[in-house]
C-alpha cells in the first residue's frame, strides 16, 4: 500500500513537472507580460473569487487592444487556491514556475498569508483585491505586498481619528458588542486613541447584544463624562443605546462603523438617529471609470460584478500600469512605481503608501442629517452643532 | 452617590421587567410543575401586536395616551389568548405524562411562536413608537429618572400589588392556591383544576404582555428574538428568588436586576451576566430552593 502510494505521488510530481513545462516552454517563447491570477475560483468561496478573475481578463483585454504592456501583450495565468492556505502554497510554487511576472491575488487573507513568503522569495509584486487582515502590510513581513481594499483596522483608525481630528474631543467611551467585529474594531479603536495621546479612553467595555435594557452601561458613560462613544458592533444594540442616551439628554456625540450604517439603524432610532456618525465603505459606483467596468463585465460575461469585482479591477490596472510606468517587470522597480505613480481606477485614483496599502481606498465617514446617511469630509470639521 | 442612585433606579427598572416575567413562570411552575418555556414568546407577542395596534392607530390619525391604552390592552387580549392557547395544545394533553414530555412539548412551542412571527412578521428589527407618554413633573427632580422608567416602576407595582390582592382575597386565587398545594385534593373538594390552570396562563400572559409593551416603549426596538433573553432572565430569576413562589419572584428579579446594574457600572458590562449567574449559583448552594422557596418534601 505505502509503496502503491508513494509511486502515485512520483507519477503525479512527474506529471505536474511534465504539464509545467509545456506550459512554460512556449509561454517564455511568446514573450508575453505575465498577470497571475491567484484565489478561489471554484468551491463554496468561488463567488469572492471569480468576480476578481473576471475583472482581469477585462483589464488585460482593455490593455491589449491599445497594444499591450510594453509592446507585449498580456496573458493571463490563472490558478486556484480554493481559499485554502494548504493549497495556497502550492499554487504559488505554480505561478512561480509558469514565470508570472506580477500576481494579482490571492483572495482570502489566510491564504494570501501562506503564498506570501513564496512570491516573496521568488521576487514577485503581489496584489490583492480582498485580503482585509491588518497584519499582512502592517507587520512588514511582505514587502512584496499590496492590497486594493482597506485593511480591518483603517476604519477603526477612521472613526479614532474622527473623533479626536475633526470633532477634537479628548474623552472617548469605546463601546463593543463582544463579537469578533466589533471587539476587534473597539480594540484597533482603543490603540490608536492610546497611542495618539490626543485623547483618552474613559470606557472600554462590551455589552450584552439582546439585553432588556441598556441603562447601567449609559449612566456609565454619562458618569465618566466621556464627549463621544465609538461603538463596535451592528445596529440593534447601537440604537437601543443611542435612543437611551438621547431620553437621558445625553449630548455625547456616537461614532460606529459599517455595521451601523445601514437605513435600518435610522429607521429603529429615529429622531435619536440625527447627528450620529458611521463610517462605511466609500461608495464609488458612480466613478465612471466603475460604471464602465461594470458594464464591460455585464457585456462580456452577463453577470453581476459581484465581490471586489472594482477591487480587483483597480489592482488589475495599478499592477499593469505600474509595470508600464516602470518600464520593467523588476520586483525593485515595480514596487517602486506602485508608490510612486498615482492611477485612476474605478475606485478613484490611487497609488500606495509603504506598506502597501491603497491610499484613497476605503472608507468615509457619514453622518445622519434629516434621516439619511450623508458623507461627510473627515478632514475639515463638518458643521456639527456644539451641544452642551 | 447619584451614580449610585441611577444605577439603582436602573437596576429596580430592569428588575420590574424581570419581575413581570417572572411572575408568570413561578405561577404556572408552582400550579402543575411546569417550566413553561413559551412564557418569554408570550411576552415577545404582547410588545408585536401593542406595535401592530399603535400603528394602525397612528395611521388613523390617533395619538397620546388613547393609543397606550388601546395598544396595550389589546396586548393584553392577544397575549392571554396565546397563553391559554398554548396551554390548552401543548400542555394539558400532557398532563399524566412523565414531567419531562411537557418541558419538551414548551421548549417546542418557544421554537414554533418565534419562528411564526418570524415568518408572518419579520426577521428585521423594527421601531416601536416610544407609547408611554413623557411626565413633565419628573423634570423638577433633574435627569435622574426618565418617565419611561418612573411608568414601569409605578405598572409593575400596581400590577404586583393587584396580583396579590387576586391570589389572597378572591375565590379564584383561593383555587390557584388549593391547586398548588395538593391538585388532586382540590379536585376532590370541587375546584375546577382545568380552569384554574387557564387561568394562572392567562394571568401569567398578562403580566408578560403588560412588560411586553413596556420594555419595548422604553428601547424602542422589537424582533422576533427578544423573548428569548428576556425569558431567560426572567426564569433566572425565578429560581433564584424560589420557583413557586410569588413574592419570591419578585425579590429575585430585584436582585438580579440591581446585581447586573452594579456590575456594569462598578465593574465593567463584560461581566454583566458573569456576576448574575455567578450569584445565582452561589444562592443555590446555599440554599438549593432559592431565597423564598420551599423545601418541598418529597410526596408519597
Amino acid at each position: 500500500m505505502k509503496i502503491r502510494l508513494s509511486g502515485r505521488v512520483f507519477l503525479s510530481w512527474f506529471i505536474i513537472a511534465g504539464l509545467a513545462g509545456i506550459f512554460a516552454g512556449p509561454a517564455a517563447a511568446a514573450d508575453t507580460i505575465k498577470l497571475g491570477v491567484a484565489g478561489s475560483h471554484s468551491g463554496d468561496l468561488a463567488s469572492y473569487g471569480l468576480p476578481t478573475k473576471r475583472a482581469a481578463e477585462l483589464v488585460a483585454k482593455e490593455f491589449n487592444a491599445k497594444g499591450g504592456v510594453l509592446g507585449k501583450k498580456v496573458e493571463i495565468l490563472s490558478e486556484d487556491d480554493v481559499c485554502k492556505p494548504e493549497l495556497a502554497t502550492n499554487t504559488a510554487t505554480k505561478l512561480v514556475s509558469r514565470g508570472a511576472h506580477v500576481v494579482l491575488g490571492h483572495i482570502c487573507s489566510g491564504a494570501t498569508k501562506t503564498a506570501l513568503g513564496i512570491y516573496k522569495d521568488a521576487g514577485i509584486v503581489t496584489m490583492s483585491s480582498s485580503a482585509t487582515n491588518p497584519e499582512l502590510t502592517q507587520s512588514g513581513k511582505y514587502p512584496n505586498f499590496f492590497r486594493t481594499i482597506a485593511s480591518d483596522d483603517a476604519q477603526a483608525k477612521l472613526d479614532a481619528d474622527f473623533a479626536m481630528d475633526v470633532l477634537k474631543v479628548k474623552k472617548i467611551a469605546i463601546l463593543h458588542d463582544k463579537g469578533d467585529y466589533g471587539k476587534g474594531l473597539a480594540e484597533f479603536a482603543r490603540g490608536f486613541i492610546e497611542a495618539s495621546k490626543k485623547a483618552q479612553v474613559v470606557v472600554f467595555e462590551g455589552i450584552t447584544p439582546g439585553a432588556v435594557d441598556y441603562s447601567a452601561v449609559v449612566n456609565k458613560i454619562k458618569q465618566s463624562g466621556a464627549e463621544a462613544v465609538i461603538y463596535g458592533g451592528y445596529h440593534p444594540e447601537a440604537s437601543s443605546i443611542v435612543i437611551q442616551m438621547r431620553k437621558k439628554k445625553m449630548g455625547t456625540l456616537f461614532i460606529s462603523d459599517d455595521g451601523v450604517k445601514d437605513d435600518t439603524f435610522i429607521k429603529v432610532a429615529g429622531k435619536a438617529a440625527e447627528g450620529v456618525y458611521a463610517s462605511g465603505p466609500r461608495d464609488t459606483t458612480k466613478n465612471p471609470l466603475a460604471i464602465a467596468a461594470i458594464a464591460a463585465n455585464k457585456s462580456t460575461y452577463n453577470t453581476d460584478p459581484g465581490a471586489f469585482f472594482l477591487n480587483g479591477y483597480a489592482a488589475a490596472q495599478a499592477l499593469l500600469n505600474a509595470i508600464q510606468k516602470a518600464k520593467s517587470t523588476k520586483y525593485e522597480d515595480v514596487a517602486k512605481a506602485l508608490r510612486t505613480y498615482p492611477v485612476d481606477t474605478p475606485l478613484g485614483k490611487i497609488k500606495f503608501d509603504k506598506r502597501g496599502d491603497a491610499i484613497g481606498v476605503g472608507f468615509s465617514m457619514y453622518q445622519v442629517r434629516n434621516g439619511v446617511y450623508v458623507e461627510v469630509p473627515a478632514a475639515t470639521p463638518a458643521p456639527v452643532k456644539k451641544k452642551k | 452617590m447619584d451614580y449610585f442612585f441611577e444605577l439603582f433606579l436602573g437596576g429596580l427598572t430592569r428588575g420590574s421587567i424581570y419581575a413581570l416575567i417572572a411572575l408568570g413562570y413561578t405561577m404556572v411552575y408552582g400550579i402543575i410543575e411546569l417550566i413553561n418555556f413559551a412564557h418569554g414568546e408570550i411576552y415577545m407577542i404582547g410588545a408585536f401586536t401593542a406595535l401592530i395596534v399603535s400603528s394602525v392607530l397612528a395611521f388613523a390619525g390617533m395619538s397620546g395616551p388613547s393609543v397606550l391604552f388601546l395598544a396595550a390592552s389589546v396586548a393584553i387580549i392577544y397575549s392571554a389568548a396565546y397563553g391559554f392557547t398554548v396551554e390548552k395544545i401543548a400542555y394539558k394533553p400532557l398532563r399524566q405524562a412523565p414531567r419531562l414530555s411537557p418541558l419538551i412539548s414548551a421548549i417546542g412551542m418557544s421554537i414554533f411562536l418565534q419562528n411564526y412571527v418570524m415568518l408572518a412578521q419579520t426577521s428585521d428589527f423594527l421601531p416601536f413608537p416610544s407609547l408611554l407618554p413623557e411626565l413633565p413633573f419628573l423634570e423638577s427632580y433633574g435627569l435622574k429618572i426618565g418617565s419611561s422608567e418612573f411608568i414601569i416602576l409605578v405598572t409593575t407595582a400596581v400590577s404586583m400589588v393587584l396580583l396579590m390582592l387576586l391570589i389572597k382575597f378572591t375565590k379564584m386565587g383561593k383555587a390557584m392556591r388549593a391547586t398548588a398545594q395538593d391538585r388532586n385534593m382540590a379536585m376532590l373538594v370541587g375546584v375546577d383544576v382545568n380552569r384554574t390552570i387557564s387561568y394562572t396562563f392567562i394571568i401569567g400572559s398578562i403580566l408578560a404582555a403588560i412588560g411586553g409593551v413596556l420594555i419595548a416603549s422604553h428601547i424602542g426596538r422589537i424582533n422576533f428574538y427578544i423573548g428569548f433573553i428576556a425569558g431567560i432572565k426572567a426564569f433566572t430569576a425565578a429560581v433564584l428568588g424560589g420557583i413557586g413562589s410569588i413574592p419570591g419572584a419578585v425579590l429575585g428579579a430585584f436582585i438580579l436586576g440591581w446585581t447586573e446594574s452594579f456590575a456594569t457600572g462598578y465593574v465593567s458590562s463584560d461581566y454583566e451576566d458573569v456576576f448574575a449567574f455567578v450569584l445565582l449559583v452561589l444562592i443555590l448552594i446555599i440554599r438549593p430552593s432559592g431565597l423564598l422557596g420551599r423545601s418541598t418534601v418529597q410526596k408519597v
